[in-house]
């Protein structure tokens, strides 16, 4: 694989706080990831430093094939759409023209049929938008500069779920048309699981998975049932969380099922669900110490 | 991701989905199946992924790619998979449908009269006729 982003042993302290701790990634060229973990695990911190907004402690970050910090000829080739981005005091028409001029790929329909999309008015102050239409407006940019790198931040805050749909919805339509390296931070991990070919999950400030999007499906089911059965079914299984109720527990084991095994837990009246790439990133905590983590690492490969 | 479920690869679910359109005949032999990024836009899923699950099926032989055209339906795709189904048609509806009976206590005459039962709705139904 070519990688777009390649990150090594990247460290960054605050004072008394590590926000990241010997981060090692490699973000492919071309692909959409998703980088996934609770607020605070360090997923804003690793954009600003990918954006060359921010400097490492130690360690080392290269974009595009070179290190981003005041690097203009890499800097112009990507984009970084962040949170509740502040904008100086101008229209609607006026940023998107400022950023037309920056971004030498922009293209100029995209930004038109978005920002229809969005039901943004070009000559309206951006200070007089609401928090969504400011995030809307960020997607806009986002998008329509057809960075080679672009990275999300969270993009979507004060966005309700019709618009957030109408984000993925661009999304991926605008990167089957370019095909291109987003990196995409998100706390909203189920409506936007699909988005992704890979995803990369931080915990404290550690990477805990790297992984394909897809193979992470099914990695860990909920199997519940009779407590007896649930115990004859998951002996010998890794097991991350075990519930019980009266006669009935709920367990969840790590692990792919196959048919056969699926076919026994029907025959011992248990169902079977499986976590969502949401519940799994809830677990994240539990995996580097657990010896389940191994098991999860050859799924990445 | 418009009704694909959790817990089984998405690509693997695009394939079953063609496979089940081809099997019923609403993808004709010789026609062209949708391409990935229309796949990816209707299922609202990663372009690699559609294209993962095509892939699996040209490389099962029901899909054969035509240069720069696209994707179509192989010859003998449909009794291929209707085939396969038939295979299957024990293991997945006949054994969890005995699961359950024997769970319910509904002996084998009773199971086969409720069948029989069923069996005479449902067809007098597509037929046309009316249900009993």
């Amino acid at each position: 694989m070519t990688s777009a982003i390649s990150v090594a042993g990247l460290t960054r302290r605050y004072r008394d706080q590590v926000a990241l701790d010997d981060v090692s990634v490699e973000i492919e060229a071309g692909s959409i990831t998703g980088l996934l973990g609770r607020n605070g695990a360090g997923k804003t911190t690793l954009l600003r430093i990918l954006a060359g907004q921010e400097f490492p402690s130690s360690g080392s970050v290269s974009v595009l094939g070179a290190p981003p910090a005041e690097n203009e000829h890499v800097l112009r080739r990507m984009m970084f759409v962040r949170e509740d981005q502040a904008y100086p005091d101008i229209r609607v028409g006026s940023a998107l023209r400022a950023a037309s001029w920056f971004y030498p790929n922009w293209d100029a329909r995209l930004a038109d049929s978005l920002t229809a999309d969005f039901d943004l008015r070009p000559n309206k102050a951006i200070k007089r938008l609401s928090r969504g239409m400011r995030s809307a407006l960020g997607i806009v940019i986002g998008l329509a500069a057809r960075a080679e790198v672009t990275l999300f931040d969270e993009p979507y805050a004060g966005l309700d779920a019709v618009a957030r749909q109408v984000f993925y919805d661009r999304l991926l339509a605008d990167y089957a048309e370019c095909p291109r390296t987003i990196l995409l931070s998100t706390h909203l991990i189920d409506e936007a699981a699909a988005l992704f070919e890979s995803v990369v999950v931080i915990d404290r400030g550690r990477v805990v998975l790297e992984a394909a999007a897809d193979s992470l499906r099914g990695v860990a089911t909920t199997v519940s049932g009779p407590a007896l059965a649930v115990d004859e079914f998951t002996a010998g299984r890794a097991v991350w969380d075990r519930r019980r109720l009266g006669s009935q527990a709920s367990v969840v084991t790590v692990g792919q099922l196959d048919e056969a095994s699926r076919a026994r837990a029907r025959s011992l009246g248990l169902d079977l669900v499986p976590l969502t790439l949401q519940q799994l990133v809830v677990h994240a905590d539990g995996w580097p110490a657990s010896p389940e983590a191994a098991n999860l690492e050859g799924v990445g490969a | 991701m418009a009704g694909l479920d959790e817990g089984t690869p998405l690509f693997g679910q695009v394939a079953e989905r063609l496979a089940a359109e081809i099997a019923d005949g609403g993808l004709a032999e010789g026609e062209r199946v949708p391409s990935t990024n229309e796949l990816a836009a209707f299922y609202r899923i990663n372009p690699a992924t559609a294209a993962k699950g095509i892939n699996l099926l040209a490389d099962d032989g029901l899909l054969e790619k035509r240069r720069g055209i696209g994707m179509f339906v192989a010859d003998g795709a449909r009794q291929r998979l209707l085939a396969q189904r038939r295979e299957h048609f024990v293991e997945r509806y006949v054994r969890p449908l005995l699961t359950e009976a024997t769970r319910l206590g509904i002996d084998s005459g009773e199971l086969i009269a409720t069948i029989t039962e069923c069996g005479h709705e449902q067809f007098s139904d597509s037929r046309g006729g009316v249900a009993v």
